[in-house]
């Protein structure tokens, strides 16, 4: 099913810029590409995964260790044995538990939601015609500018009107205008779905709702994959509004545990880096199973941006 | 699904009008059939796509436009945190103020300082380490995979590992300092270290995404183009020079305006930084940035009003930023 649906038909027009599927075949052909790397270029980029990983590693290491360990110098290289205390103490001490639940309840809602209005938009944008179609795409592009900093006052302001601090709606809903995902979702169906799939169920009879339905959906499920997991990465990681909302024995998201467990005047540093470690793992994991198609998902965004 | 891409495929000409008339009735009753059929249809195609884009729009113009037009309004009156809903009208008062304030043009330039310490050292980075996965690479996916695991990593969990890294007595890169027979940093208070640090922070986050965005856009050129560069004669370099940047430009400016929209708005990393000292951004504010002061004016000395004025001359700001963006933009398009 996705194998057929992803395969754009051969008479959609040829678009230079179009890359993700195909690319290991043609890849020679590229610029560049049909170069061997040579012994420099892999000592670089063996520094940049060094550069990439340590931090993350140490984060590890330094959660196995005791305190007294990391005021020392030298620092740690390797593994100490209090890893698993370390996480559970971190676990109950910065209320982790529910701080992943509604992690994972905000960034799951937000996610699905942004994903299934940028996907109706991004067929509006691409596919349909209507008066006014490209300067509302340029107000789209232009909300991208706006820095979301600029909202919070008014925003905070509703929440307390609302008395919506502390729940988590008070950080969904603002979460939920996303530009990039109708940009996303635009530039993948003008290229993958064909005029002529949606022109066969018109005949047929279909109204524009069952075509989203029917024809949309399913032809752009790689890329609402894609951007469901780019943006729930996104509210995952988000910060400032979820530590201006919520507090962090309320009901925080994990970002908000994590910088209360950096206070305090004596802090527990390797607490601090088993929190830390708990609070990246889920998305590290997802990035080593679904690596791939996010790699191809923000390259494919990224041509004619 | 299968079925219907069989349907699809064959061609139906002179298909505008949808609904089959049912076959064997009644002429006339077909005839008004279609013709409800058609005014349906006609509502459908019209109203639409309207429908589709309109939560966006309604969802934009919720919690992003009239926020922002609010907070202009909110700028011009003084509003305390404990009663953000009570407004006193001041007029440019909000403004005054923080333009007498040293802390704000000290915020501004930290901003700055940062904007460009993390910026420019990020991009060019990426645009070497694109240029480099562009090759032929054994294990191409890990390269890519790898380098975005900083961007899998929360700006809360990426801040609170490097203040241990960046610490003064026992962290890892003082250490290492050292050990090379350097002086040791105290990262924190040192005005210029301290932004250093903080920098490095966005620095490792954001350069392998985007060197996987120059990426795409270097796959995306056309070979011919060094084929012919190479006729001539061009060196790897010189083609470099004058078929790979040229036509990157536009992918360029794009991750121009993101890291500068982005660097106009740090603030968890400055925040984490120093958890103790907080929004002040250090002892003595040398790491405080447009954000933190924001926070720090609305938030933790309870003014809202004032902390709208911020935002609006953060707004201002941005939109000078712009305009010179695009003007140098277009000379540079100009002059080639």
């Amino acid at each position: 099913m996705t194998t057929t649906m992803t395969k754009p038909p051969a008479d959609a027009a040829p678009d230079p810029s179009r890359k993700g599927r195909g690319r290991r075949g043609s890849k020679s052909s590229r610029a560049g590409g049909h170069l061997h790397a040579g012994p420099i270029a892999y000592i670089i980029l063996a520094l940049f995964t060094i550069g990439s990983l340590f931090p993350l590693v140490w984060t590890a290491i330094a959660a196995s260790r005791d305190n007294q360990r990391l005021a020392q110098t030298p620092p740690p290289f390797w593994f100490g044995g209090n890893l698993f205390d370390k996480l559970e103490i971190a676990w109950n001490d910065a209320n982790l538990g529910e701080a992943f639940l509604n992690t994972t309840i905000v960034a799951g809602i937000s996610a699905f939601t942004i994903v299934f209005l940028s996907t109706i938009a991004g067929f509006a944008f691409a596919k349909l015609r209507f008066r006014g179609r490209n300067a509302l795409m340029l107000i789209v592009i232009g909300t991208m500018m706006v820095p979301p900093q600029l909202s919070i006052i008014p925003l905070y302001m509703m929440v307390a009107k609302l008395d919506w601090s502390d729940q988590l709606q008070a950080v969904i809903l603002p979460s939920l205008v996303n530009a990039f995902g109708v940009f996303f979702m635009r530039q993948y169906l003008l290229q993958a779905l064909p005029d002529e799939i949606i022109e066969a169920a018109r005949v047929d009879g279909a109204s524009s709702w069952r075509v989203v339905w029917h024809v949309v959906f399913p032809a752009a499920r790689p890329a609402m994959a894609v951007l469901g997991m780019l943006m729930f990465v996104q509210s995952w990681n988000d910060f400032l509004w979820p530590f201006l909302v919520l507090t962090q024995n309320g009901s925080p998201t994990v970002q908000v545990a994590l910088a209360g467990l950096g206070r305090g005047y004596t802090p527990d540093q390797s607490l601090i880096m088993a929190g830390a470690l708990l609070g990246t793992l889920p998305l590290l994991l997802v990035f080593a199973i679904f690596g791939k198609q996010i790699v191809g998902g923000i390259m494919q965004g990224a041509v004619k941006g | 699904m299968t079925t219907r891409h069989d349907t699809a495929a064959s061609p139906v000409k002179g298909g505008a009008a949808p609904g089959r008339p049912p076959g064997g009735r009644g002429a006339a009753e077909a005839d008004r059939k279609r013709a409800k059929l058609s005014r349906r249809w006609q509502r459908d195609i019209r109203w639409s796509p309207y429908a589709f884009v309109s939560p966006f729009f309604l969802l934009f113009v919720a919690f992003g436009l009239f926020p922002l037009i609010y907070t202009g309004w909110a700028s011009l009156h003084t509003v305390e945190l404990t009663a953000p809903t009570d407004m006193k009208w001041t007029g440019l008062d909000n403004y005054t103020r923080i333009f007498d304030d040293d802390f704000f043009w000290n915020a501004a330039k930290n901003t700055l300082w940062i904007g460009i310490i993390s910026t420019v050292p990020q991009l060019l980075m990426a645009m070497g380490l694109a240029h480099i996965l562009n090759y032929k690479l054994r294990a191409s996916t890990f390269y890519r995979v790898v380098m975005l695991a900083p961007y899998a990593t929360s700006i809360a969990a990426a801040s609170l590992v490097f203040v241990l890294l960046f610490g003064r007595d026992y962290g890892m890169i003082n250490w290492v300092l050292d050990l090379v027979g350097l002086d040791k940093i105290d990262w924190q208070n040192g005005s210029w270290a301290s932004k250093f640090a903080v920098s490095s922070i966005v620095i490792w986050r954001w350069t392998g995404y985007n060197a996987l965005i120059y990426l795409a856009a270097m796959q995306a050129i056309p070979q011919d183009l060094y084929e012919s560069a190479a006729l001539d004669g061009a060196s790897r370099w010189r083609q470099f020079i004058h078929v790979t940047l040229p036509s990157l430009r536009p992918t360029i400016l794009f991750t121009v305006v993101v890291s500068t929209i982005g660097a106009s708005q740090v603030f968890g990393e400055p925040l984490l930084f120093d958890a103790n000292k907080g929004a002040s951004g250090g002892s003595q504010h040398q790491f405080q940035t447009l954000g933190l002061y924001l926070y720090e004016q609305g938030w933790v000395n309870q003014h809202l009003g004032r902390a709208s004025a911020i935002a609006w001359a953060m707004f201002l700001i941005l939109i000078v930023i712009g305009i010179l963006n695009a003007v140098i933009s277009r000379r540079l398009r100009a002059s080639s």
